[in-house]
């Protein structure tokens, strides 16, 4: 009986629809990792000027995004935005924005940090050599950052492309919707079907972020020292 | 036409927000009730678990390992999902809030894990052989050196984690637990009173986070006070 139920996975196109479901999650994490990489590099360089007050509105936007759950986000965008500017977005344009915001503000740490923990006579050695502001940026700093901004972006991705499992409660079709639709279609051919789907789509999800974080966690010893 | 629909939701039916404010007070204690719960559980698995892993106890580790990579690398809703509808098709049925608590616990277990992990490790090997060589036992090594340091390096990852695992929380109401999110959700869907409902979620947020992210911060100056100096 349950060696048959493993078969609702691969019965008629149900595997298709749970890879056509990954897809939607997958597509919504990508273009919300790339936005909020863009944005975030330039909330990590805002981040290291002394202007009191550029540097407090940065506190203000990051706390906000992490004392607040990404949930709760998602529902204000998805029906306190919508409402009161009188607009009308999709799940999948709100799950972007909000994943964006939230990826914006956690990169703009991630390269503050890596930014901050360069030593200083990186900066005046460069002066001293006669570069300029622009100069010092571009072939001093960045090029050190970035090697010590990979490791924490690579975990921000992870944690992004979990998060984006949250989706469904706002009514993107995605992967556990999907699995849902299928569970409920197939209730009487395999009651156990919930067992399986649900397994799939935890593995399913295992099978992306696994590698990624062994990836960050070798460069992270790699590179620290 | 835009105007005068923003100028509308910005006046608040307070007659609303305090008829419905003792519901939002109960799903905040069902909510903080559930996070308690969970957190201590995942304090008592990432314990056992860094034990584990630090003794390198024989296949133990190796099911340690594997509980850490599983549970760092799926999100939280779909372990309660598979929990939840999962899990009974076997004939392992349990209530709501029992799966919702396990669920916190499996994720938030690794990660205190991690926590104590890197906290042990940081303790660096010239005080174990100091301790040793001036005739402390295994225990007395444990009580005395390992823990007061390992526990002062991980206090700050072991608050993050706590927050970590209140924010995660707000999933809940995908298993018909009748939390914060969910209860918002049901009042926006009855009454329309998007702003109010949403405005009251946010706030209960803040105030349950805030209070607490000012405590643990406190605490981890007590706890780290070698190295903030008082």
């Amino acid at each position: 009986m349950q060696n048959s139920a493993i078969n609702v996975i691969f019965q008629e196109n149900n595997i298709k629809r749970l890879f056509e479901g990954l897809f939607v999650t997958a597509e919504i994490a990508f273009i919300s990792i790339i936005i909020g990489s863009i944005l975030g590099i330039l909330i990590g360089l805002s981040r290291t000027t002394k202007y009191r007050l550029v540097l407090f509105i940065n506190r203000v936007y990051l706390e906000a995004f992490r004392i607040i759950p990404t949930l709760v986000w998602l529902f204000v965008f998805y029906f306190g935005v919508t409402t009161a500017l009188n607009i009308d977005l999709s799940g999948e344009v709100v799950s972007i924005i909000v994943f964006s915001l939230w990826g914006a503000a956690e990169m703009g740490d991630i390269v503050r940090g890596a930014l901050q923990s360069l030593p200083k006579h990186q900066i005046e050695s460069g002066k001293a050599l006669g570069l300029n502001y622009y100069q010092v940026y571009r072939y001093v700093l960045i090029p050190q950052a970035i090697r010590r901004m990979i490791p924490g972006t690579i975990n921000l991705a992870t944690r992004m492309i979990k998060t984006t499992s949250l989706v469904v409660l706002i009514g993107v079709i995605d992967v556990v919707k999907m699995g849902q639709q299928i569970i409920e279609s197939s209730r009487f051919q395999f009651p156990t079907a919930s067992f399986w789907i649900y397994g799939f789509i935890f593995f399913l999800y295992f099978i992306i972020c696994y590698p990624l974080s062994r990836i960050s966690k070798r460069l992270e010893t790699k590179w620290s020292n | 036409m835009k105007v005068i629909k923003v100028i509308n939701v910005m006046s608040i039916d307070w007659n609303f927000v305090v008829t419905n404010l003792p519901l939002y007070e109960k799903a905040a204690w069902l909510t903080l009730k559930l996070a308690f719960a969970g957190i201590i559980l995942s304090l008592v698995i990432g314990i056992l678990c860094s034990i584990v892993i630090y003794f390198k106890i024989k296949v133990l580790d190796v099911i340690v390992q594997a509980y850490i990579e599983l549970s760092r690398n799926t999100p939280l809703l779909v372990q309660i999902f598979f929990l939840y509808f999962g899990l009974p098709k076997l004939g392992l049925k349990m209530s709501e809030s029992v799966c919702a608590i396990i669920g916190l616990a499996f994720l938030g277990g690794s990660y205190m894990a991690e926590a104590f992990r890197s906290g042990v490790e940081a303790v660096s090997k010239a005080q174990i052989e100091s301790g040793v060589s001036i005739g402390l036992s295994k225990s007395q090594l444990i009580r005395y050196v390992i823990i007061p340091q390992a526990f002062s390096v991980s206090m700050p990852s072991i608050s993050a984690n706590c927050i970590f695992l209140l924010k995660e929380t707000s999933i809940l109401g995908a298993i018909s637990i009748m939390d914060l999110t969910n209860l918002t959700k049901d009042l926006i869907g009855m009454y329309y009173k998007t702003f109010e409902s949403l405005a009251l979620l946010v706030l209960i947020y803040l105030i349950m986070i805030l209070p607490l992210s000012f405590m643990l911060s406190w605490l981890e100056r007590k706890v780290r006070y070698a190295e903030f100096g008082n």
